[in-house]
Formats: structure tokens, C-alpha cells, sequence
């Protein structure tokens, strides 16, 4: 029941959304279908906690606790992205930047991508994952090109293209997992695609055409995490869509695309008793980590360089997923809540930043704190959480995950100190003169919506210093799950 | 080795025309050329589920093959047609590579193709194993096409091809997917078309042109 709830909320939003149109009341009810996928979400977990797994629809979806953390911090992110949008769409329509025809459109879209997600993370069947995933850049394509501009334009068609051949890529790896698959579980191959049934025989899987698979998947998702070489769309679908958008699709794409990756990875593994799958992990997730960290210092966009600092930590998480084993793949779960938490956090932060200065460019953004302290403080924390001050959560996990490096990949803690170091100076160095001096911004017409920023902001402080026992629980079940090593 | 059976035969024959289709459209610069070549893959595509179906009696592949004829043959490159004679595109500009340069790289990734095939082609107990070669082959040579062209709509085709592609490997390795899994890509496809079309006429309204040398101004270091 929950469940239904959890997938129908959203698509009902999007239907009712769309017919709606325009209303002046169109974005409450945005965020009020939000709020009722939230709380069928914590209903879920509710009922997870005291009844364990669960498989429901004829065991095409299902929920274990790798997957139900990432519903309920989803489905949280959705609605605060829903608070902070109502706002933000109203100053940018009443500018002119958009068209209230439009919004009908984003509102629609929105409640859209969050189903979308919802069933990638919740379906036990690899297939429909894969037609989850694509459907989610399908309904984003249109959110990024929302301004029409020539820039937001070719953002958009960057987006879908390399988006779409990536994915298609995962679509072979897929059918490959599957003809693997239906020579164990049987030829007529309605479970052949089914994870629960793929987990129990992981260790007859033909090697040789799994390995090839993980490629594949691993090039497909990979494109959708934003691993380097592949991450060419992402800071520009980020830097030229409306603010919203940057925060969902950095908190919350990007987790469900690396949350696929791991979950095939679990599978080849198994089959393959070797570290194929751990070696090309850690090697993409190093290399994003590096050149993320050195492409910051081009950066003039104030999106853009937030947009860097998403690749940067999703090859963090990658790398610590490649390290595997139940410490450093705690971490990396840890890391993938807390850093969406923060990156949406800053994008609210830096949304409104934007709409005062009337420019996204950092070196005309000035002087934040003394006419809004809030949002220029909620842009300074947000800064330090991110880049892995104690005491904030991101501390903890990238903590964790350097210490475990040390003792599992020595060669590799250097290489991740010097480029979180980089990282640090790149950004750092930026932010501090966008929130104190002399300041250039404007009032808005509408109070921003900071009340999310600054929820954010607790629950990450909160998660570095104390972790309630009952995520721990769920973190080490779900850390023993993913295995490694 | 006894002869294959006479409709195996014919999906073999197929397959190579699907290649064959690939190959032209490398060297195709007219846009509506390019449609009809998608759309003679469709058919293609269409006919050897049908045979298929006959064949080896699964019932689920003739839905396949009806969906495939609805959406592959009639309804995409109408769609095509439509937007380019809307958008008054009907010539691609010179390709970034010529013609015989693109050739033969095709040439050497049919090559390569077949070599990629060979550990699944020695696993698959399908009576169409021969095809997984094609099949990647096809996939290769769709992106080589994506990326040798420059106009919006001819990568949107090289797209499809790609699609078509990987639909003939998951129908030689394996007689399909699982209903539901091909449900889903095929809705992908559609609703990709649609949400493309929209995009299309925002380009356009921007630029007065689909011509993709408009998009590159997001450079890193601008």
C-alpha cells in the first residue's frame, strides 16, 4: 500500500500538474504531492524496519536496505527542492525568464523525474531500471532548455545525445547480463532479469560475458554519474537550467545512477571472483577525482564550479565503492546521503544568490552577507560542509574513506589528498569573496525559501557528529549487501 | 554441419541487409535518404521477428514484431518526414570525415565487431547466433555516423539506428527481451521522438538552423 503510494503520488502529480496548467497555486501543489511521496516514503521505511524486506508487484519492485535510504532521502530532497522552487520559479517568471505556459511544463516535469527515480530505485528487474533511468533524462531534457536560451539549448541537446548513447550502452550490457542469466535461471527468462534472483546465482553466471558486461554498464551508467571521461554534459545541463533543477539532478540523479552501477557490480563480482569490476571503479572514480579537481580552477560560473565539485565527490564515492569491503563501502553510502544533502543545500543557496546578483558569474557576485545574511551564511556553511570540514558529515565519510585507502590502496591516498587539497584552495578561494566584502546585490520581490538550506545543513552536521543507531543498522546491512573483497 | 532451415537462412539474409543499411547511411547526405534508410531498417527488423516468431513459436516476439511495425516502420520516420519538410532541413553539410575515410573505418569496425561477438557467439545457443556480430557491428557503425555528422537531425537518426541495433543483438543473443523490459524501451523511443521534436522547433526558433556548429559555445575556460 505504501508502495503504491510512494510510485503513485509523483505520477499523480505529474497528470494533475499538467492539467492544471498555470494556476496560481500550482507550485503549493507541487510541493504538497512532494510532501505525500515523502511521507509514503517514511511509511515505507517504517514498515521495512519492522517486517524486513520487501518484494511486491509480482517481485518486479522490491526494498532492501540498500535501496531505502536512498527512497526516503529522495523523496525528502524532492520536497525541500519543491519549497525552495516555489520562490525561486515565481522571481524567475516574474523577470520574464520564463513564461507561466511554461511552468505548467516544469511542474509536471518535476513530479515526473522524481517517479522516474522512485522506479529505478525501487525495481528489482535490471530492465526496468534501465528504462527508468533513461526516462528520467527523457523528462529532465526539457527542464534544462526551460530558458530557451542558445546556451541552456545546447546544454540540453549535449545532455540528451551523450546521455542517450551512454545509456544505450548500459542497454547492451543489460541484454548481456541477461543472455548470461537465462542460461542459469532457465529459458523462459521472466525472472532471468529479476536482481533477487540474480543475487542467489551470481557465482554461475558465465564469467567472461559478465566482465564484458560490467563494461558496458559501467560506460552507461558511468555517463550518468558524470564519471570522467564521460562527464561533458553535466556542468553544462547544471549551469544552464533553472537552479531547481541543478539541485535534484546533482543530489539525487547522480546517486540513483551510481546506486545502478553498484547494484550490477554486486552481481558480476560474484560471478567473476576476480577484482575486474573494483579496479575499473576506483580507476574512473580517481580520475574523476582529479580532473574534477583541477578543472575547478577554470571555473567562472558559480553553477559550473558547484556542478565540478558534484564530479569530483561522485568519483570520491566511486573509489570508495572500488575499495569495497563493509567499511569503505559504509563510507561511500554515508558520503552518497550527506553530499546530496549539502550539493542541494548550496544550490538553493546559491539559486537565490544568483536572482539578487542577476548573474551567475562569480567575480560579479559580491559582498552576500551584508545584505542577506542568511543566504550568504547558508552559502559559507554549505561551502565548509562540502568541502570536508569537521565537524559536517562530509568530514566523517571522506575521513573513513582516505583511512581505509590507506590501508587497502596506499598508492591511492596522495593522489585524493592532493586533489581534495586543490579542491579546497579552487573553491574556497572563490566562495569567500562572493559572501564578505563589499556587496553589489539587490532585495528580491519574494522572501527566499531558506528554511531547506538550513535543514540541510543540520541534518549533515547532525550526521557527522551522531549517527542515529537505526541508519547505522541500515548502513552496515546495506555495506555487508554491496560486499567487495 | 547440416544446412540451416530455410527461414533461418532468410534472417540471415536480412542481417546482412541491416548491415548493408548501416553502411549506407554512413555515406547518405541527404536527410530524407537517411529517413527512408531508418525506415528500411524497421522493415527489416520487422520481418526477421515475424520469421522468428514462426520459427521458434514465441508468442511474445509477435507482439514484438507488431510494435516494431507500428513504431519503427509507420510512425518514426513519419515523424521524420514531417519535421524535416517543417523544418525545411534536406541536406546534411559535408561530413567531418569524407566519405571514403568514413568507409573504411566502417570497414575496420565490422572487423572488430565480429571479434567482440566471438566469446558471446561461442556461448549462445540461439539458432541466430550469427547475427550478434551484425548486431554490434550496426551499433558501432550508428555511432560512427552520429559522429561524423554535424546536423541535429541526422545524429537523432544515427540515434535510431543505434536503437535498431541493439534490438537485433537482444533478439539474436537471446530471441528478445522480457515483455515488459521491451514495452519500456519502446515507450523510451517514443516519448524520446516527442520530447526531441519539441526541442527541435526550440532550436530552430533560437538559431534559423538545426546545423549543430551553433552549439558549441559552452567551452571549458569561456
Amino acid at each position: 500500500m505504501e508502495f503504491i503510494l510512494l510510485l503513485g503520488t509523483p505520477l499523480a502529480g505529474a497528470i494533475t500538474l499538467g492539467l492544471i496548467g498555470n494556476r496560481r497555486w500550482a507550485a503549493e501543489a507541487n510541493s504538497l504531492f512532494s510532501l505525500g511521496t515523502f511521507l509514503a516514503a517514511c511509511a515505507l521505511t517504517v514498515r521495512v524496519i519492522g517486517a524486513g524486506n520487501l518484494l511486491v508487484g509480482r517481485e518486479q519492485f522490491f526494498i532492501d536496505p540498500f535501496n531505502v535510504f536512498l527512497v526516503t532521502l529522495t523523496a525528502f530532497v524532492g520536497l525541500t527542492t519543491s519549497l525552495f522552487s516555489r520562490p525561486y520559479m515565481r522571481i524567475e517568471t516574474e523577470r520574464g525568464r520564463i513564461t507561466p505556459g511554461r511552468l505548467r511544463l516544469y511542474h509536471s516535469m518535476y513530479q515526473l523525474f522524481m517517479a522516474t527515480m522512485l522506479i529505478a530505485l525501487t525495481t528489482n528487474n535490471l530492465g526496468l531500471m534501465w528504462v527508468a533511468m533513461e526516462a528520467a533524462t527523457l523528462s529532465t531534457v526539457l527542464l534544462v532548455t526551460l530558458y530557451r536560451t542558445p546556451a541552456s539549448l545546447e546544454a540540453g541537446w549535449k545532455y540528451f545525445i551523450l546521455c542517450g548513447v551512454g545509456i544505450a550502452q548500459a542497454l547492451f550490457g543489460t541484454m548481456l547480463v541477461y543472455f548470461a542469466a537465462e542460461k542459469v535461471v532457465g529459458a523462459e527468462g521472466v525472472t532471468a532479469l529479476l536482481w533477487t534472483h540474480l543475487f542467489v546465482v551470481k557465482g554461475q553466471l558465465e564469467p567472461v560475458v559478465l566482465s564484458l558486461a560490467f563494461v558496458f554498464l559501467l560506460v552507461g551508467y558511468g555517463t550518468k554519474v558524470g564519471l570522467a571521461p564521460l562527464h561533458n554534459w553535466l556542468p553544462d545541463a547544471h549551469a544552464e537550467g533553472p537552479t531547481p533543477i541543478s539541485a535534484v539532478l546533482s543530489g539525487l540523479l547522480l546517486n540513483v545512477a551510481i546506486y545502478a552501477v553498484v547494484r550490477c557490480k554486486v552481481l558480476v563480482e560474484g560471478s567473476l571472483q576476480t577484482q575486474l569490476p573494483s579496479r575499473m571503479l576506483m580507476g574512473f572514480g580517481l580520475l574523476s577525482v582529479v580532473l574534477a579537481a583541477f578543472f575547478l580552477w577554470r571555473q567562472r560560473d558559480i553553477k559550473r564550479l558547484f556542478a565540478y565539485s558534484s564530479i569530483e565527490h561522485m568519483g570520491i564515492i566511486a573509489f570508495a565503492f572500488g575499495i569495497g569491503g563493509p567499511i569503505a563501502n559504509f563510507a561511500a553510502l554515508l558520503h552518497m546521503t550527506v553530499h546530496s544533502l549539502t550539493k542541494s543545500a548550496i544550490f538553493f543557496a546559491v539559486g537565490h544568490a544568483t536572482q539578487k546578483a542577476g548573474t551567475q558569474l562569480i567575480a560579479d557576485i559580491r559582498g552576500l552577507v551584508t545584505l542577506s545574511p542568511t543566504v550568504g551564511w547558508g552559502l559559507m556553511i554549505g561551502t565548509l560542509a562540502i568541502l570536508g570540514m569537521p565537524p559536517f558529515g562530509l568530514f566523517a565519510s571522506e575521513f573513513l574513506i582516505l583511512t581505509t585507502a590507506m590501508r587497502e590502496q596506499p598508492w591511492a591516498t596522495p593522489i585524493l589528498l592532493l586533489a581534495l587539497g586543490v579542491a579546497f584552495a579552487a573553491i574556497f578561494g572563490r566562495v569567500q569573496p562572493m559572501v564578505f566584502g563589499d556587496s553589489n546585490v539587490k532585495r528580491l520581490p519574494h522572501s527566499p525559501a531558506l528554511l531547506p538550506v538550513f535543514a540541510h545543513l543540520g541534518l549533515v552536521l547532525m550526521l557527522g557528529v551522531f549517527i542515529p543507531p537505526y541508519l547505522a543498522h541500515w548502513y552496515r546491512a546495506a555495506a555487508l549487501l554491496i560486499g567487495g573483497h | 554441419m547440416s544446412p540451416l532451415p530455410f527461414s533461418l537462412q532468410l534472417v540471415n539474409a536480412l542481417a546482412t541487409l541491416l548491415l548493408l543499411s548501416s553502411f549506407a547511411m554512413l555515406s547518405q547526405r541527404r536527410v530524407v535518404s537517411l529517413v527512408n534508410l531508418l525506415a528500411l531498417q524497421g522493415t527489416v527488423l520487422f520481418l526477421a521477428t515475424l520469421l522468428l516468431a514462426w520459427r521458434t513459436g514465441q508468442h511474445h516476439l509477435y507482439v514484438s514484431a507488431a510494435l516494431t511495425l507500428a513504431l519503427k516502420v509507420c510512425f518514426l520516420p513519419w515523424l521524420l518526414h514531417r519535421l524535416i519538410r517543417k523544418l525545411g532541413v534536406y541536406w546534411d553539410a559535408e561530413p567531418l570525415l569524407n566519405i571514403s575515410g568514413t568507409m573504411l573505418l566502417g570497414v575496420l569496425i565490422v572487423v572488430f565487431s565480429f571479434g567482440l561477438a566471438q566469446p558471446i557467439v561461442a556461448l549462445a545457443s540461439t539458432a541466430t547466433r550469427s547475427g550478434i556480430g551484425i548486431a554490434i557491428a550496426v551499433i558501432l557503425l550508428a555511432f560512427l555516423t552520429m559522429i561524423t555528422r554535424r546536423k541535429a537531425t541526422s545524429q537523432l537518426i544515427g540515434f535510431l539506428s543505434m536503437e535498431n541495433g541493439l534490438f537485433f543483438g537482444a533478439m539474436s543473443a537471446t530471441y528478445g527481451m522480457p515483455m515488459i523490459v521491451e514495452l519500456g524501451v519502446a515507450l523510451d523511443v517514443l516519448v524520446a521522438m516527442l520530447v526531441l521534436g519539441v526541442f527541435f522547433f526550440q532550436i530552430r526558433e533560437q538559431f534559423d538552423s538545426l546545423d549543430l556548429h551553433h552549439l558549441e559555445s559552452l567551452k571549458e575556460g569561456k
